[in-house]
């Protein structure tokens, strides 16, 4: 039975251990941030983190966080004042705003692994992330932005 | 855009003869209240108003339940004076849900800090028109919202006068209070909510509107949309983030060809899949048209989305595929090109256009390809539905809740009373969720359990395949050229699957609608002009996409006029102005458009088509954009202009060519005309999410069809734009509107420009020119 946290608490799963982990934090959770768009792997919309590190929720199964920390847009600070969030919302990133929270989660675990990227390097970290409103250059302003605060 | 459809399907009145009619009795409107009753009358400029803001009439007279401009209905104030206004317009990412609320905040002088806003459920006849499509909701609203705004401001004023038992000329509202002038006193909002809310709701005519001057919101962009705090932490409600005591979770398998039906069903492997709790089935509408019926299928229930997916995968469904599977892309397309070389139905004729041909001394001839399109909202569709005591209740992330609301009503024959739709964020729209399809699916499957809670979750293959695609076309534009190089003839031909075919039996051709999107409304001063359409036989459903017909049309139009310019020798900016031609207001009589012209549903002597607006935004975007400079090899510029949704956008596109033929888009200088605005910010992110979305059609986007069935399944192979190559800066300049530039659209118009731009850029970078969208985001080196 895989144990694992989520947003700090500690969980343990007792269905599918191939449930996709985006399905159990969603159906079973509640946790309604980390979106479904695609289910295949190629959107980004379900973007959480594993110990930190990006992962696709919908193509991950619950049975790969075992003993890991899970991290999805709600816990990503409790005030929701981490500097990609702030940097989000300084510079109006969002349209429709359904891909937001997987390009927030992505851009934060870039940002752990390499606190300043370059240009070519935030164009490569976040190309997996799809937004179909088109708000890619104000992600990209932003997460610069982001860079220089954190 | 379905109530145009319906108005032209229904008696043969086209539904521009409103529009032709509001014409001609225009010279009513001065004080007459009797043209079209109530709606109407809210429109006629009155003597009494100040001048700030001078009424017009809209097409919003001519949409089912118009506007309201009840303040009572909008806006309600608590004691304490938190101000609440009520949003009737979905907001799927225009920013729509924040920017009216903020005219009616402005005009009522509310602090927008206290300000939260209320969606409204699916209820027309309480709040007027609620069909958040065709680029409508400013150009229909803002009207309706500084009347709402400015009459509470009023009835505030009017309830401290009271109060303090003076002259109300004494008494001003400032910023969620009213200040007494002479006194100095201040009354709260929240102390004079009662007394003001119980007042009568003054009449227009008494209303003073602000004048710009004293505008705290309006045309500022400082305010963030009202979301944003909720988007950034994963809070804002989606459609599958609603969740119900006891739900369950469904997903479809539905027939792969339109029209197709289920032959025989295996649900044993499906009823073993632990979680699945049952399997249904639909049989969808008997024959077209299909309207915004559901396919039908098979549904899968379970206890999880997860279950049900993996039920869905275990189906063994045979289908018997019907008359569409003759649908073949690659054959439908060569006989489009086919049919725009021969004549079609005349839909615009002016002057003599085969004589203009037959002394022409030279000609030109284009021939310009889109491929179908899916909206590929990034949310997929999702509706949850219950049924407690035969009355139904859905959440769904719609654009047009009433029009669903009606269909549900009658799906399950039972008063509307009956059926509440409440209105979720919408993970995008694009026209996909102007329909209403899935919905009526969720109610149906909520119906099979009994009533008990159900979430339809559509998966990504089925939004890519179960679509009401963007049509596909050939416009094939020639035109005759005299000794000295002039234009003296223009003929169009356009050939695509109507939309019409969806609502109606499939005459072939197009309607007044489509044919008014940059086709019979072509704006360039040519004597001898002819737009034909040519005959194409839909197999697939056809809906409308962000910008629709515009597309193709824009692509098509305004790629020749570059093409022409090389031919000639010329440069493209210049020949573009010296088509478009002399200053004026196109006279649609004059210039041959067809009776039933279609003007975005709006009266024409309100929103013309003005060729100085069109120049205006030409020569802005060119200045803007550094039109003429030079630029090093596998470099260049492109320009391009269009009319939609009676707004004007011009777009120079930079291309740069990598080495390897990649073509990369560092730039794009917009320039926009929308007329009176209220939100440059969000008009400004509209344009540069209208740059992606163009350049994912552009370059991207196909849609194609085999057996009669959708070959693409995900974002995998429906392809979009990305990170890794956009429109990488894009600079909007917005025109300062003159008088009697009325808001016009903004969603939809940013779109159509950006392929041709594109595409003339690229010529301009490699002499490489492309004709067929999408064009690839690579060109041969
Ligand atoms: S939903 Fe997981 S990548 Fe798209
Ligand atoms: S904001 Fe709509 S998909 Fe990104």
């Amino acid at each position: 039975m895989p144990t694992f946290t989520i947003n700090g608490e500690s969980r343990q799963f007792d269905g599918d251990g191939d449930m996709p982990l985006l399905w159990y934090l969603r159906d079973e959770l509640g946790l309604t941030g980390t979106k479904f768009g695609c289910g295949a792997g190629v959107c980004g919309a379900c973007t959480a983190h594993i110990d930190g590190e990006a992962v696709r929720a919908c193509v991950t199964p619950v049975s790969a966080a075992e003993g890991k920390k899970v991290t999805t847009i709600e816990g990503l600070h409790p005030q929701g004042d981490h500097a990609v969030q702030k940097a989000w919302r300084e510079l109006s990133v969002p349209q429709c705003g359904f891909c937001q929270a997987g390009q927030i989660m992505q851009a934060a675990s870039l940002l752990t692994k390499n606190p300043s990227p370059s240009d070519e390097e935030i164009t490569a970290e976040m190309a997996g992330n799809i937004c179909r409103c088109g708000c890619y250059e104000r992600i990209h302003s932003a997460v610069r932005l982001a860079a220089g605060g954190v | 855009m379905l109530h145009y459809l319906e108005q032209d399907l229904k008696s043969g009145t086209p539904a521009s003869r409103t529009l032709i009619e509001n014409v001609s009795r225009r010279s009513f409107l001065g004080g007459a209240l009797t043209v079209s009753g109530f709606v109407m009358a809210i429109n006629v400029a009155p003597a009494g108003a100040r001048e700030a803001l001078k009424s017009y009439p809209t097409g919003a007279a001519g949409m089912p339940h118009g506007v309201i401009t009840d303040p009572k209905i909008f806006i309600a104030i608590s004691d304490k004076g938190d101000v609440t206004i009520v949003t009737h317009r979905s907001e799927m990412g225009t920013g729509i849900r924040t920017s009216l609320p903020l005219v009616v905040a402005d005009e009522m002088e509310a602090d927008w800090t206290r300000v939260k806003i209320d969606q409204a459920p699916g209820d027309e006849p309480k709040y007027g028109n609620q069909d958040t499509d065709g680029s409508r909701s400013m150009r229909h609203f803002i009207q309706p919202m500084r009347q709402c705004g400015a009459a509470m401001r009023q009835m505030l004023e009017a309830a401290a006068a009271a109060k303090w038992n003076c002259d109300i000329g004494q008494c001003k509202a400032q910023l969620h209070e009213v200040v007494n002038t002479e006194s100095g006193e201040k009354l709260g909002y929240g102390e004079l909510a009662q007394a003001a809310m119980s007042l009568p709701v003054p009449a227009l005519e008494t209303l003073k509107f602000k004048s710009q001057d004293e505008f705290r919101y309006m045309r500022k962009g400082e305010a963030k949309i009202y979301d944003l705090h909720d988007i950034t932490t994963g809070k804002a409600i989606y459609g599958a983030d609603i969740r119900l005591p006891g739900m369950k979770y469904a997903v479809m398998a539905r027939p792969p060809v339109v029209g197709g039906k289920i032959k025989s069903v295996n649900s044993e492997a499906t009823k073993k899949v632990p979680g699945v709790e049952g399997v249904f089935e639909f049989a969808g509408p008997d024959a077209p048209p299909y309207k915004f019926a559901p396919v039908g299928g098979v549904a899968v229930v379970a206890n999880s989305t997860f279950a049900a997916l993996k039920g869905r995968e275990a189906l063994e469904v045979e289908w018997d595929h019907g008359a569409n599977a003759v649908y073949d892309t690659e054959t439908y397309t060569k006989a489009m090109y086919e049919t725009a070389k021969k004549p079609g139905k005349v839909i615009r004729n002016q002057g003599d256009v085969d004589k203009a041909f037959a002394e022409a001394k030279d000609t030109f001839v284009g021939e310009y390809h889109q491929a179908h399109m899916a909206q590929a909202p990034m949310e997929p569709l999702v509706a949850v539905a219950r049924i407690v005591d035969g009355k139904v209740e859905v959440w769904a992330p719609v654009q047009s809740p009433f029009g669903a609301r009606k269909d549900i009503a009658e799906a399950l024959k039972i008063p509307i009373e009956n059926v509440t739709v409440h209105v979720t964020l919408l993970g995008g729209g694009f026209g996909r969720k102007s329909k209403w399809d899935w919905m009526i699916e969720a109610v149906h499957i909520s119906q099979k359990i009994g009533g008990a809670p159900v979430k339809l979750q559509w998966s990504r293959e089925d939004d890519i395949q179960h679509s009401f695609y963007h049509t596909t076309s050939v416009e094939r534009i020639e035109m005759a050229i005299d000794a000295k190089g002039k234009v003296t003839g223009w003929r169009h031909r356009s050939v695509a699957p109507s939309i019409v075919s969806t609502f109606a039996p499939d005459s072939g051709y197009q309607f007044n609608i489509e044919y008014g999107m940059g086709f019979a409304d072509m704006p360039f001063e040519i004597a001898n002009v002819r737009c034909e359409n040519g005959e194409a036989k839909a197999h697939a459903r056809i809906g409308w996409f962000r910008s629709v017909s515009n597309l193709p049309r824009a692509f098509a139009v305004q790629s020749a006029v570059a093409e022409l310019a090389h031919k000639l020798g010329r440069d493209p900016k210049d020949m573009l102005l010296e088509l478009l031609g002399s200053d004026r207001v196109i006279d649609p009589k004059a210039a041959g458009f067809p009776e039933d012209f279609w003007n975005y549903g709006e009266p024409y002597p309100e929103f013309p088509i003005n060729v100085a607006r069109l120049k205006g935004v030409v020569n802005l975007a060119a200045e803007k954009a550094g039109w003429g400079k030079t630029l090093p090899a596998g470099e260049g510029l492109g320009i391009a202009v269009h009319r939609a949704f009676a707004s004007y956008v011009a777009m120079v596109v930079h291309v740069k060519i990598d080495k390897d033929g990649t073509i990369r888009v560092p730039e794009v200088t917009a320039a926009v005309d929308c007329g009176f605005y209220v939100n440059p910010e969000r008009i400004r992110s509209q344009m540069e999410g209208a740059a992606v979305m163009g350049m994912s059609a552009a370059a991207y986007s196909a849609i194609t069809f085999k057996g009669g069935a959708v070959e693409q399944s995900n974002y995998a192979d429906f392809q979009v734009a990305t990170m890794a190559n956009f429109p990488q800066k894009v600079s909007v300049h917005i025109v300062e509107p003159k008088e009697g530039h009325h808001a016009g659209g903004i969603g939809e118009p940013g779109v159509p420009p950006f392929a041709p731009a594109f595409a003339n850029a690229i010529f301009a970078a490699s002499g490489q020119r492309l004709r067929s969208m999408p064009m690839g985001d690579k060109i041969k080196v």
